[in-house]
């Protein structure tokens, strides 16, 4: 990355400079990334996973969650041609996996995004404006943090229409007060270090010193913090979708877990119905667990997760 | 839950990293300073209770369509009927007029009849307390347990082979959805897979018609599967909170001074880190409770045990409004007079802060 960049000159302007600064801080984030074992791990997979989902068009074909074209049986088990075997509907299990790695992937990330965002919006502006404002931001992150957020989530999705808007929007609304506590945190120390005294002399106004300023400096915990909230957010939309409250006409990894509940692949014991869009979930949720813990521990040496 | 949940391993975000507890308490003075910090916090939990009391009544109040549809499940109903249904349970008045009757009854301990059971909510939900609580009192003592045994042995020989396995293994069941768990262990132990014969009840709470002895063990028996599926998808959290806190209090001089008076290593984990690491971890197991609370409902779900969980999956596909309105109260309340406890305890627990 550092190849492209020209060396320092005295002609550079500020922009460029800034650039400089920026691409520096990525090549030295990620010579120390690179010795993290299992944030190696965990990015190699979700890239996997990332290639089966966005290719899954040309692989399996959007019509594999048809029902009238389905190749197999009901229920038929793992074999040559289904490697996996076949659902309820006699549909490919293993295009179905393929095809739902889109919905959990997506929701998965979308919601997290909503959700730090919310966080980040709230997080920033609390600890920049003090008083009055603050207070009550405070208490309602406060309030939210003590709610049990998949009861929350579940009493939204209940009383929205199935959608997959509804999962995102759901699990993105109750899940942003530990981003916001994080990013006030983190803002009110950058706040009181003299740089921002002198933007402010200097006549910047809140736009710019929470813009300029803070943004850029909370940016490496908002990284972070959404690289664990996918993860969450991927269970959460699982078991949203096992509660029966996903969108019923999409495919996704926790609706196939509902199928095979409904289709009794518990009592008659057809694990291998079971088992794949469970360890999916495991691995995809795992896999974005670890690449948080080594964001994190490579920004915060101190916490003593890679050590 | 989720969702704060897998930003919870290792440095818990939401609250300050171990060592540094959420709430100091008060720093100075003595019984009166902890009396006034008592009162704070107590009242502040009694806000966040009024206010979990006001969301579930206008939250669930959103749902489109009309209750009494669902109550008579599409059947040809006269509308003299419907006006009579409406009438029983209070729909016909204006929403205002809804709300200050639902707090009003609230407060005196009625919370409404069930649309599914014609049955007050307040009796369906102290039916299933007794349940829920059996489960998730033996879960949680479990996993608080086996989380602070394996999280102090990670942290005290960390970046050897057995660190690295412990927290591997607790950061993968910590990935795992908890509901495919419980269908997992119901597969090979209950129906039977293979080699392994059905050892396990499929779900329930009891197979009826034992007393004594004999109905304690059967309960039991059935505690098994429900319980290790809560177990193992909880001890992650609490394994990793006590590590990392531990870790904070390696460096430590008051290690080194104890090492120099001459004592086992055992003993200086045992007696000196052990305890303070044990303070922060406490705190944060009791914070972290609202992740239990979804874990609880899944697998009551899964299991069929008749408790809270189970309930509020039955009340939510009828939906049976008064039912789910109760049970989120319950849930909440349960999470914030849990954090409260904790709050109030946790100055007395540390001597280090206050007198």
């Amino acid at each position: 990355m550092t190849t492209e960049t020209a060396p320092p000159t005295a002609q550079a302007g500020p922009r460029a400079l800034a650039w400089q600064r920026r691409r520096h801080s990525v090549a030295r984030f990620w010579k120390q990334y690179r010795t993290r074992r299992a944030g190696l791990l965990g990015l190699a997979t979700l890239v996997l996973f990332a290639l089966v989902a966005v290719t899954a068009p040309l692989t399996v074909g959007s019509d594999v969650s048809s029902v009238t074209a389905a190749p197999g049986r009901p229920l038929q088990g793992p074999s040559g041609e289904l490697p996996l075997g076949a659902d309820r509907f006699g549909r490919d299990l293993l295009g179905l996996l393929v095809w739902g790695a889109r919905v959990s992937l997506l929701v998965g990330l979308l919601a997290a995004v909503l959700s730090v965002a919310i966080g980040t919006l709230v997080g920033v502006t609390a600890g920049h404006f003090r008083g009055m404002y603050a207070t009550v931001m405070m208490r309602i992150t406060d309030w939210f943090l003590v709610m049990p957020t998949l009861v929350l989530a579940i009493a939204l999705a209940t009383v929205m229409s199935r959608s997959l808007g509804t999962v995102i929007l759901a699990i993105g609304v109750t899940s942003w007060p530990t981003t916001a506590r994080l990013v006030r945190a983190q803002t009110l120390a950058v706040e009181s270090r003299p740089y921002i005294e002198r933007a402010r002399a200097l006549g910047g106004g809140h736009r710019h010193i929470m813009l300029r300023h803070v943004l850029p400096n909370v940016m490496p915990l908002v990284l972070a913090q959404t690289t664990l909230m996918i993860s969450s957010s991927i269970l959460a939309e699982a078991t949203l979708a096992f509660l029966g409250l996903g969108d019923p006409t999409v495919v996704s990894w926790g609706g196939l877990l509902q199928d095979a509940r409904e289709a009794g692949a518990v009592s008659s014991g057809d694990w291998w119905y079971l088992v794949p869009p469970g360890v999916a979930i495991a691995v995809v949720a795992l896999a974005f667990t670890l690449c948080g813990r080594a964001v994190e521990s490579v920004l915060n040496p101190r916490l003593g997760v890679a050590r | 839950m989720t969702a704060d949940a897998a930003s919870a391993p290792a440095a818990r975000p939401d609250a300050p990293p171990a060592g540094q507890p959420p709430d100091r308490g008060p720093r100075a003075g003595g019984g009166t300073a902890y009396l006034r910090y008592a009162a704070g916090k107590a009242g502040g939990a009694v806000v966040s209770l009024l206010a979990v009391l006001v969301t579930s009544f206008f939250l669930f109040r959103l749902i489109p369509g009309d209750p009494v549809k669902f109550m008579t499940g599409g059947r040809p109903v006269s509308a003299g009927q419907l006006a009579a249904y409406r009438r029983e349970f209070g729909l016909d008045l204006p929403l205002w007029r809804q709300f200050t009757d639902y707090c009003g009854k609230a407060l005196t301990g009625d919370l409404g009849t069930s649309y599914q059971f014609r049955a007050p909510v307040v009796d369906k939900i102290a039916d299933a307390l007794p349940n829920t609580l059996l489960l998730t009192g033996t879960a949680f003592v479990l996993y608080s347990a086996l989380g602070i045994l394996l999280g102090t042995r990670s942290a005290w020989r960390h970046g050897r082979v057995g660190d690295r396995v412990n927290t591997g293994l607790a950061l993968t069941l910590y990935s795992v959805p908890s509901f495919w768990l419980g269908l997992l262990l119901i597969i090979v132990f209950s129906v039977g897979a293979g080699p392994v014969p059905g050892l396990f009840p499929t779900g329930g709470m009891e197979s009826g018609g034992k007393e004594g002895l004999a109905y304690a063990v059967d309960v039991a028996h059935h505690l098994v599967l429900p319980v290790i599926t809560l177990v193992a998808v909880e001890y992650g959290q609490t394994l990793l909170v006590t590590r990392s806190a531990l870790l904070d209090e390696m460096g430590g001089d008051y290690l080194t001074t104890a090492r120099a008076k001459g004592l086992r290593d055992d003993l200086v984990r045992r007696r000196h880190a052990v305890p303070n690491a044990l303070l922060p971890t406490v705190t944060l197991i009791f914070v972290n409770l609202g992740r239990t609370v979804a874990g609880v409902i899944l697998v009551e779900t899964v299991f069929s045990w008749p408790g809270l969980g189970g309930l509020f999956y039955q009340a939510l596909s009828v939906p049976d409004l008064p039912l789910v309105q109760g049970l989120f109260f319950v849930f909440a309340a349960a999470v914030i007079v849990m954090n409260t406890l904790a709050d109030l305890v946790y100055p007395l627990l540390d001597p280090r802060v206050g007198r």
